[in-house]
């Protein structure tokens, strides 16, 4: 660690760490992050820029870094592309790597996009050429250019970490942890309010962390930050959270934090997840992100050893590192003396400063100048020399007429650089607040606020820390009294050594050499220079979105924190007009780049959505059951024995239904409790049928339309009583359902007197179906007589069943003699397995959804969502005889009147039989009346379900096809990839068409 | 129009690209224009070049409140398919396609459609049953569409997740091999060249205040805040928008504007070949040529137009892509944002006349809207010049709401959008 | 995630909501007396405006009503909510109010 002082700074010297880099390995500090340590040995060659594979050194000291992006991880379970090196937090044993250059980091090819190709390859050069021959794109070009774009690589293997996500309230939410944030947690704090802090860093404090000039109520920088965290800490209401980024301001203030816990850590505890996103919706929020350095926009500014000037003075001072030994400054404000005077301090040469600025003074300068510092004024960096480390900075005087001079080549192995500061107003315009231009500062800072929100300090363009003390005060104080806080609004701050700063420069600067051939660099990591911008406006991109997206520039990692102000600076020069006419691109969330896992958070595996399971699955489980999901359920799917496929179970659990009887778990459908004086009005309205005339102890099958006229939904209803309904839903369909009915009770209906009440998870249901039906139910509802005469088909009771009290329907979606058995919830498994056995002598045979599906085709009875599809009316899936033709009104009524709804051309339900009867067409395919027609075939119909029917002997389908039930007879076509099958059109029903077997 | 080539670009790379000309005029508003086109967004500018190109109408005014290509044109994931169900459909989105093929070459402007096929995945029982249809219907139209097994979803697409003890395991896609991406900026840009180059006028920063009818009711001029301008044909292409455009001329519109938020990644190095969708459980998702995954979200449930959406969309579309790809956990997010979009009652687009004599409309594209650019402008020219429907959207009028002939692709689907 | 009132139970997160379309389309009590064109248009036609709009709303997972609110669609935020059956609330009124 040769360019590391023998003390000070924030680093532990009694820890020592080993780390690599590029599989060297390099010894650092505990507090060290990867920057600092790097610089510390001498290491400035860190990456190769996007386009042009320029080798790049470290440029920033914060997240703002567009150059020194590496991969960490230790295996690739644990590997990260794209991160900053100056915030990732050294530990030992950290593994980093280069990107984006091959073989190697010293030697990479790509180089010759910058050596050779950069002329012929400006912004937006794609766009001009690689269209011939047409083909070429998709197979040569475009595969190239992907492969020579991207920076770091993806991972390949499943991330091993864990995230989590916490939603919190707080009082006053104060972001940013620099001096006006930890004033503004000072003040508001005081007030006895829940005050949240949270910083981005490791360590709080901001720029008071290297600032060792300036001397608070007494106290260095340093000490004030550690009295003010030690008085926050103290307060149990005030939670302070570091490492900590507030990336997105939503709506009603609401704002998105990511915390990281253990990236920085060798071990981390197995018991941490390594991110977690905050969701915190506070009551005042105080934003405090202080503001960003603006590079420089000259020739050949992206140099390794190039840095932004208050980064090095945070590396000499926090680090303890020396980023160079001789070192050029090149600045347009005055905070760059006082960069210089602490540099010199620290033993660095300061040859020069050039300053951009002719007739600079103040305190800043003459403290400069009588240090014995050499300092140039209008004087420019026209181009500099070193490729992998800067050797070299060409000085020029600028000329009245605002041209450079002949320049002078100064040694360096540093060149700092300061256009002036940018104010943070990323969180601020996210919440949609209103930016306005100052012109005195140029930059863009907060105006009217539309959150209850207030910006504080250097983010709202202050930059006189005494002032950034009291302002961040007087925001928590505010912010405090805005939720009924109390403490004292003003507080004056002492500060000591403070001078006041100014300055700043936004675009390109004169260089007196060829525009055509230089690189200017305004997006150091997209490689977009000012020649680029230039040529987009001289293309007529004259609005900054359309500079930003022609040339990519502010579309880097860092999203144009350090080129967005200088690109809007050059176009508002080109075109001659102010900077505010140029327009802002717009700030999105989130504020640096947040990880995928911690958005998705716990939603993973079982937890990606709710898992319903029927009172039956444990027992199907043991079973062996396929199941499959339907909705957020998992219903089993078949049952097979061992050595069966799908088919074979399938086969013989038809069977079994036709000839003995099956049990099923039906405990999903939907069912709602219709309950009032009104309820049979109430069900009139919004089904098809008519409800007044059915009895109780009653059940009707009911259709139920949209407003559009169109099926939504169906389900046998019972009455259970003259003011109570027990109504049934398809799976899929109860929440909607409910949604539905009281949308209409509450708003169109509300004269009538009903409940709605959802049970589906209530009630468990068992059906039992097949000839045995009967036998089977009556060992389990003890006296109660189940003669056909006593309880016939469509029958409901409220009976004991197995001994608890239940719901006993008389319904059948198989078309044999069926109960459908209804208990609590709670005793759905023990009901199943008293089925079960109660079943055992007739060698009764659980069936999954396959098997009901066949046997309700077999019947042709429809299920909503496959026949239908949102488009059918009652009529065309067979279902016109449900509409109550005469009843007044009901919902959908008035719109399957239009004459549309019963032209006849629709597709309607009919029944297919393939000619060769083994031949099971594929769902969903479609029908043509002529085969041989060439393509674009007409498609008159297609098959909505299809099956092998073991009842039958043969294959059945089901199809809407237009005009279908006219077509009864003919023979249509299914074109497959195989062969045309040709089938009978037949009536909708295959088996039992008279229903006898129900009465049986 | 300088001729954009490798040759050229050669040739003024020699004298530091210092002779490019501006890709588009910067004209200032006619008083009298034959054709004004509301909204240069992808489909307007289309719509005025084919206008110019293809049917000889070259007095044209693309009017753009903002900027050409800021709304949806620059907001979408460039998701480029034609495997859609209804005859109606394919044939509209097909016939895009096919426009796609020659883009590049017919504007002479590289909008990098890239055919690297679009996997539409299976979740359930019913997805399978209704990606066969698709793959049916799609056959007997011409479009190519075919049926991947898990392990042939993963061959195709390496970093997906076939595991079958996932929430929703992969059961399987439907794939289009013509289907891929394309440059969105570019497709604005390369139209608006082209047209500016046949005499369309593209006024950029002038927002239409009103439509005017005169005592026939047919459309006379358009008011803007760059001066009224005579007109008896006027094509509203604003998207999230038409319903505020569409009421000035008094017209109320079967639409409702829903935020639709997308997001990228930061840049990595080529991880992902082709475009893959799964609208059960919401997730789009492809890598553009920089780089960048760019993933698409479900819209957000209340209408609106603040473009912007709420954090827990953009959640629950992570979570699952995390799901379906779970090494892409560690990725990060770079940008979100949010666009308007415009939904019809059964999910289909309108391209239509109006009850106004004189005034068109091109809306209702819902969230994939960009696939159909070429396509969409090309027929609504046609629909302009002639004053009647080009057959391939005739079905796709204002008319069918009230005739009830909807083309229902979202309940044909069975999702929820 | 937008805080909503709900007239019922106060400011819940977004979330407990679902949102139910445009407000004050009432369904006619004799819906046999419509024209098809004024079918067609209670199903299909939206104002859709951008600025202040009357939605419907329901807390679906909190108490289970319906209610209405006038929101801006231009900063999501609501103006006010009420019940049910409540008239529609001056719109002209109200955005002089915002404005103030």
């Amino acid at each position: 660690m040769s360019f590391r002082k023998a003390a000070g700074g924030r680093i532990d010297r009694n820890k020592p760490i080993s780390f690599s880099f590029d599989g060297k390995t390099y010894q650092g500090y505990a507090g060290d992050t990867l920057a600092s340590a790097l610089l510390a040995n001498g290491v400035h060659l860190v990456g190769r820029s996007f386009k042009y594979h320029r080798p790049r050194g470290i440029l920033t000291a914060g997240i703002d870094e567009p150059n020194a992006l590496v991969g960490v991880g230790k295996d690739d379970a644990h590997y990260t592309p794209n991160l900053r090196a100056p915030v990732i937090e050294l530990y030992d044993g950290l593994k980093a790597e280069s990107q984006n250059r091959w073989p190697s980091l010293g030697f990479d090819i790509g180089a010759v996009n910058d050596l050779l190709l950069s002329r012929f390859i400006p912004a937006g050069f794609y766009y001009k050429t690689f269209m011939w021959p047409k083909s070429f794109w998709t197979k040569v070009y475009e595969p190239k250019i992907r492969a020579a774009a991207g920076l770091g690589r993806a991972p390949e293997t499943p991330d091993a970490a864990r995230y989590t996500q916490v939603y919190q309230t707080t009082d006053i939410l104060v972001v940013g942890a620099g001096p006006a944030g930890l004033s503004a947690a000072l003040s508001a704090s005081r007030s006895g309010k829940r005050v949240m802090l949270v910083d981005e860093q490791a360590e709080m404090g901001g720029s008071l962390l290297h600032n060792l000039t300036e001397v608070i109520e007494g106290k260095s920088a340093s000490e004030w930050v550690a009295d003010a965290l030690t008085e926050l800490k103290a307060n149990p209401k005030v939670t302070l959270l570091p490492r900590a980024t507030a990336f997105g301001y939503y709506p009603h203030n609401f704002i998105g934090i990511n915390e990281r816990l253990t990236d920085h850590l060798a071990n981390p505890p197995a018991n941490l997840p390594r991110e977690r996103q905050w969701q915190v919706r506070a009551g005042e929020v105080v934003i405090a992100i202080g503001s960003l350095e603006r590079p420089l926009v000259f020739p050949d500014n992206d140099r390794p050893g190039v840095m932004m000037a208050e980064a090095a003075r945070a590396y000499v001072n926090r680090w303890g590192v020396l980023p160079g030994r001789r070192a050029v400054i090149a600045t347009a404000h005055d905070s760059a003396y006082r960069v210089a005077l602490d540099l010199k301090a620290a033993g660095i040469q300061i040859a020069t400063i050039a300053d951009l600025r002719g007739d600079v003074s103040g305190e800043l300068v003459s403290a400069a100048e009588a240090a014995g510092i050499r300092v140039q004024r209008g004087a420019v960096i026209t181009g500099t020399r070193g490729r992998k480390r800067i050797t070299q900075a060409h000085v020029a005087r600028i000329q009245p007429n605002g041209t450079a001079a002949a320049p002078e080549a100064i040694a360096c192995d540093l060149l700092l650089m300061c256009g002036g500061w940018t104010p943070s107003v990323h969180l601020f315009s996210q919440s949609r607040g209103k930016l306005t231009f100052d012109e005195a500062l140029q930059a863009y800072v907060p105006g009217q606020s539309v959150e209850k929100e207030r910006s504080a300090g250097a983010c709202r363009g202050l930059f006189d820390l005494g002032a950034i003390l009291e302002d961040g005060w007087k925001a928590g104080a505010d912010a405090a009294a805005a939720v009924g806080g109390v403490v004292a609004p003003f507080r004056v701050i002492d500060v000591k050594g403070s001078v006041k700063e100014s300055g700043g420069y936004l675009g390109a600067l004169p260089h007196g050499r060829n525009v055509n051939t230089v690189k200017a660099f305004v997006d150091f990591q997209n490689d977009s220079t000012a020649k680029d911008i230039k040529l987009a406006v001289r293309e007529g991109m004259r609005s900054i979105e359309h500079v930003k997206r022609y040339t990519t520039t502010g579309m880097a990692t860092d999203q144009g924190k350090t080129s967005n102000m200088n690109a809007l600076g050059i176009v508002a020069d080109t075109l001659k007009t102010p900077v505010p006419a140029v327009g802002l691109t717009t700030f999105r969330p989130p504020y640096s780049p947040i990880t995928f896992g911690a958005f998705a958070g716990l939603a993973r595996g079982d937890l990606f959505d709710p898992l319903r399971k029927t009172p039956s699955h444990d027992w199907a489980t043991r079973a062996g059951a396929a199941f499959e999901p339907v909705g957020q359920w998992m219903r089993a799917w078949y049952f097979a024995r061992p050595g069966e496929d799908m088919h074979a179970a399938v086969n013989r659990e038809v069977k079994a239904v036709r000839s003995s009887v099956g049990m099923f778990d039906a405990s999903t459908l939907g069912k709602i409790e219709v309950v009032g004086p009104d309820a049979a009005a109430f069900m009139n309205l919004l089904y098809t049928n008519a409800w007044t005339k059915l009895g109780v102890g009653k059940c009707r099958y009911g259709v139920m339309l949209r407003e559009d006229g169109f099926v939504m939904d169906d389900g046998v209803v019972g009455r259970l009583a003259e003011d109570r309904f027990h109504v049934t839903t398809t799976t899929g369909g109860a929440p909607r359902v409910l949604h539905h009915m009281e949308d209409y009770r509450q708003t169109e209906f509300p004269h009538l007197d009903v409940w709605l009440t959802s049970t589906t998870e209530q009630w468990a249901v068992v059906a039992v179906q097949g000839p045995k039906a009967r036998d089977v139910v009556r060992k389990l509802v003890g006296d109660f007589d189940l003669s056909k005469e006593a309880f016939p088909p469509m029958s409901v009771a409220e009976t004991a069943i197995a001994c608890v009290p239940g719901r006993l329907f008389s319904v059948s979606f198989t078309g044999e003699i069926g109960y459908e058995l209804n208990v609590p919830a709670d005793y759905g498994a023990a009901l199943w397995e008293a089925v079960f056995e109660a079943g055992r002598e007739f060698g009764i045979t659980p069936y999954g959804t396959e098997t009901m599906h066949v046997a309700r085709a077999e019947k042709g009875y429809i299920i909503v969502g496959q026949e239908t599809d949102g488009t059918a009316t009652p009529d065309d899936v067979g279902l016109g005889w449900a509409v109550g033709k005469t009843k007044p009104d009901f919902v959908g009524k008035r719109a399957l009147a239009r004459p549309a709804m019963s032209a006849p051309d629709r597709k309607q339900m009919v029944g297919l039989f393939t000619e060769d009867p083994k031949v099971v067409i594929e769902e969903g395919a479609q029908i043509v009346l002529d085969p041989n027609q060439p393509v674009p075939m007409k498609m008159v119909g297609h098959v909505t379900s299809s099956y092998w029917s073991p009842t039958v002997g043969r294959s059945i389908a089901i199809a809407m096809l237009r005009g279908g039930r006219a077509r009864i007879g003919e023979t249509v076509y299914i074109p497959m990839p195989e062969g045309t099958i040709a089938a009978k059109v037949v009536e909708p029903a295959f088996y039992d068409k008279e229903g006898e077997r129900l009465n049986g | 129009m300088q001729p954009f080539s490798a040759f050229n670009l050669f040739r003024r790379a020699l004298g530091g690209h210092t002779s490019w000309q501006a890709q588009w005029r910067q004209p200032s508003l006619k008083s009298e224009y034959d054709v004004v086109i509301i909204g240069a967004g992808g489909h307007g500018l289309a719509t005025a070049y084919y206008l110019a190109k293809e049917h000889g109408v070259r007095n044209v005014a693309v009017i753009e409140r903002g900027w050409l290509g800021g709304g949806n044109t620059g907001r979408n994931t460039t998701i480029i398919r034609s495997n859609y169900l209804f005859d109606e459909s394919a044939a509209l989105y097909d016939h895009a396609v096919k426009l796609w093929e020659g883009l590049s070459q017919g504007i002479n402007y590289n909008v990098m459609y890239s055919a690297r096929g679009v996997l539409m995945l299976a979740h359930t029982v019913h997805d399978v049953q209704s990606a066969q249809r698709h793959i049916h219907a799609n056959r007997l139209n011409g479009v190519d569409n075919e049926w991947l097994s898990p392990e042939e979803c993963r061959e195709f697409c390496p970093p997906l997740n076939i595991a079958k003890n996932i929430r929703y395991p992969v059961m399987g896609g439907a794939l289009q091999r013509r289907g891929g991406t394309a440059r969105h900026d570019a497709v604005a840009w390369g139209f608006a060249r082209a047209a500016d180059a046949l005499g369309v006028d593209i006024i950029q920063n002038c927002e239409v205040t009103a439509i005017r009818r005169n005592a026939a009711g047919a459309v006379e001029a358009v008011e803007t805040t760059k001066g009224t301008v005579r007109t008896k044909k006027v094509g509203v292409v604003t998207a999230g928008h038409t319903s505020v455009v569409m009421g000035m001329a008094g017209v109320r519109m079967p639409l409702e504007s829903f935020p639709l938020q997308a997001l990228v990644s930061e840049p990595v190095k080529p991880a992902f070949p082709c475009v893959v969708m799964s609208n059960t459980i919401h997730a789009y998702i492809s890598q553009s040529d920089k780089g960048e995954m760019v993933i698409g979200a479900g819209t957000d449930v209340y209408p609106s137009y603040s473009q912007r959406g709420a954090l827990h969309i953009a959640e629950h579309t992570l979570d699952a892509i995390c799901e379906l790809f779970p090494m892409f956990r560690r990725m990060r997010m770079l940008r979100n944002w949010g666009g308007i979009v415009d939904v019809t009652p059964d999910r289909s687009p309108i391209l239509s006349k109006t009850p106004v004599p004189g005034l068109y409309v091109n809306c209702g594209w819902g969230t994939g809207g960009f696939k159909a650019t070429p396509g969409s402008g090309n027929v609504f020219a046609h629909t302009i010049a002639r004053d009647e429907p080009h057959p391939i959207n005739a079905p796709f009028s204002l008319d069918r709401f009230r005739d009830g002939f909807l083309i229902d692709e979202a309940a044909a689907a069975a999702v929820a959008h | 995630m937008l805080i909503i009132n709900c007239p019922y139970c106060g400011a819940r997160p977004e979330v407990e909501f679902r949102h139910a379309g445009e407000a004050h389309v009432a369904r006619p009590a004799g819906t046999e007396s419509l024209t098809d064109e004024e079918v067609v248009d209670r199903l299909y036609f939206r104002s859709n405006p951008k600025g202040m709009t009357v939605e419907r709303w329901r807390h679906v997972h909190g108490c289970g009503r319906f209610f209405n609110a006038v929101r801006d669609t231009v900063s999501d935020f609501f103006v006010t909510t009420y019940k049910t059956g409540e008239p529609k609330p001056d719109l002209e009124a109200l955005k002089a109010g915002a404005a103030k």
